[in-house]
């Protein structure tokens, strides 16, 4: 078995005197679906934010298929290309038509012919189930839709790594299945993908592995159904004791 | 159909607008007419009519002054283009982040301190007499390209600063979309950025474009025979400043289209990123 595709090693980021992440480590190996849990405020889109390099680490290793890419000698931009990002606010480019915030990587980034890049677009836009849409302004679709285009745009320069933070959370709770849904064929397609979320009940399903994240450090981290079944640590405990509280564990 | 509840309303509605329409109206006219009144029966009135009001006079100086407008206009669409790509780049400059552009970025600050802080007269004034007074040569003479670059000089600090308030109105997680699909950081100002930011501030844009239009009125000082310096010759050998209303009325009037078209843009704007 070859190595993990992303390795973060003693990773601690702060703001000011705010240690947001304390000395994580984490592997993510090809095809697995890594779930990162906590509560709010613990660091998950930090750790996300740090693994794509949009944030400086203040000390430790992010490590792509082996490479430093926390490096300062390394190129940011490049490293960027193997990783895909969707946001909880979706973040689309308002004045970008649909069809363009999908190709617009391909085409400026990756030099792919803007015919090709459109085929392609239009291909995966369909498979999002919003090809229709593709000459719309994303300000047109609803939340759901705008969340689905935002993944076939991280999808479309073909990333090793998928991180997904929260992508859900901004959502109408009747529009959360579909999002999912997409997701849960993203794994089955053996994409890897690192995810921060809440819905407890997805992450039993599709996760090989769930990692409980308090103020900052990896606290415990196992299969789905130990972690959020019969968890170690009192943390972990209390945690999903206040999630069960909040209705969110089915 | 409407129920009879709602016709009720709307005739209401209908004779409310009617009285307010009307009291407007009567307002307007007798305000208007106090004023013609009180102006025209006013003691110097006969004199101001004549040395400002000369029918006869304003026809003379018209071909004349109108040959001035149209310097005028050359004038503001050149140094519009120059000030508009001036003015994105000093923007541009300012929002370069880290120790390596700092001396770029202090350059680009000092930059819009000065010229934001200089009355344009007297940048014009040590633009056209202060660089011909080196006698270097290759410098321009001509009074027109003097007063233009006084012109671009100043405004653009000020239009720098509206670009630069529509880039930070730009929300940060579009730079980090941005970014993550692998842009640096001049494609995601070029693709991402300043496309939102510019749409932002249009009307602010448009009503700068506008204050340009009089200003270019202003290279008269240098001696350039624009539109105010022509009203200046007729009225001088006429000894009536009729030209100087009528080189007036003209700039208002170029400014009339200008004006309203920046309304409809904020209008547009409004509504486009209002419901957003
Ligand atoms: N840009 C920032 N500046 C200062 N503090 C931040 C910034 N981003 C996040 N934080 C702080 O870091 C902590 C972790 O935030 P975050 O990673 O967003 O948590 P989570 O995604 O798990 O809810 C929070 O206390 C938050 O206030
Ligand atoms: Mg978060």
């Amino acid at each position: 078995m070859s190595g993990p595709v992303l390795s973060v090693r003693g990773l601690v980021k702060s703001y000011g005197a705010d240690r947001v992440l304390d000395g994580v480590d984490l592997d993510v190996h090809e095809h697995e679906v890594v779930v990162l849990i906590g509560a709010s405020g613990s660091g998950k889109s930090t750790l996300l934010r740090c693994v794509d390099l949009l944030e400086e680490v203040d000390d430790g290793q992010v490590l792509l298929d082996g490479q430093d890419v926390s490096d300062p000698r390394v190129d940011a931009d490049v490293a960027r290309r193997a990783m895909g990002v969707v946001f909880q606010q979706f973040n689309l480019f308002p004045h970008l038509s649909v069809l363009d915030n999908v190709t617009l990587a391909s085409r400026v980034v990756h030099g792919v012919p803007r015919e090709r890049a459109e085929r392609e677009a239009l291909a995966l836009l369909e498979r999002v189930g919003v090809g229709d849409k593709a000459r719309a302004h994303p300000d047109r679709l609803s939340g759901g839709q705008q969340q689905r285009v935002a993944i076939a745009r991280a999808l479309a320069h073909e990333p090793r790594l998928l991180l997904l933070d929260e992508i859900t959370s901004a959502l109408d709770p009747e529009l959360v299945g579909e999002v999912l849904t997409l997701v849960r064929e993203l794994a089955a397609q053996g994409r890897t993908i690192l995810m921060a979320t809440h819905e407890m009940g997805f992450a039993k399903q599709v996760a090989d592995r769930v990692c409980f994240l308090d103020r900052g450090r990896l606290v415990e981290s196992g299969p789905p159904e130990q972690v959020l079944g019969e968890p170690e640590h009192e943390r972990t405990r209390q945690f999903l004791r206040r999630i069960v509280a909040a209705g969110r564990l089915v | 159909m409407i129920s009879d509840l709602q016709r009720e309303r709307l005739a209401h509605r209908r004779s409310r607008s009617r009285r307010s329409t009307l009291i407007a109206l009567v307002s307007t006219v007798v305000f208007a007419a106090v004023a013609w009144f009180t102006v025209t029966s006013s003691p110097g009135w006969p004199r101001v009519r004549r040395s400002f009001f000369d029918l006869e006079t304003a026809r003379r100086s018209l071909p004349a002054v109108l040959d001035g407008l149209w310097l005028n206009v050359r004038v503001l669409v050149v140094c519009e283009v120059l000030i508009l790509v001036l003015a994105l780049g000093i923007a541009a400059l300012r929002t370069l982040r880290g120790p390596v552009w700092f001396p770029v970025r202090v350059l680009a600050t000092g930059y819009v301190d000065l010229f934001r802080g200089l009355p344009l007269i007297i940048c014009l004034y040590l633009v056209g007499f202060g660089l011909p007074g080196l006698r270097l040569t290759g410098l321009p003479r001509d009074p027109v390209v003097l007063g233009s670059i006084a012109l671009v000089l100043v405004y653009s600090a000020y239009v720098a600063e509206v670009f630069r308030a529509g880039i930070e109105s730009v929300h940060p997680s579009q730079l980090a979309a941005a970014r993550s699909l692998g842009l640096d950081h001049g494609r995601t100002m070029r693709i991402v950025v300043l496309p939102q930011a510019v749409r932002r501030v249009l009307p602010a844009l448009l009503n700068d474009f506008v204050a340009l239009q009089k200003d270019c009125g202003l290279i008269s000082v240098l001696g350039a025979v624009d539109a105010v310096r022509a009203a200046q010759i007729a009225s001088a050998s006429s000894y009536n400043f009729t030209p100087h209303v009528v080189a007036g009325l003209l700039f208002v009037l170029l400014a009339v289209p200008s004006a309203r078209l920046a309304d409809l843009v904020s209008r547009r704007a409004a509504r486009r990123w209002g419901a957003a």
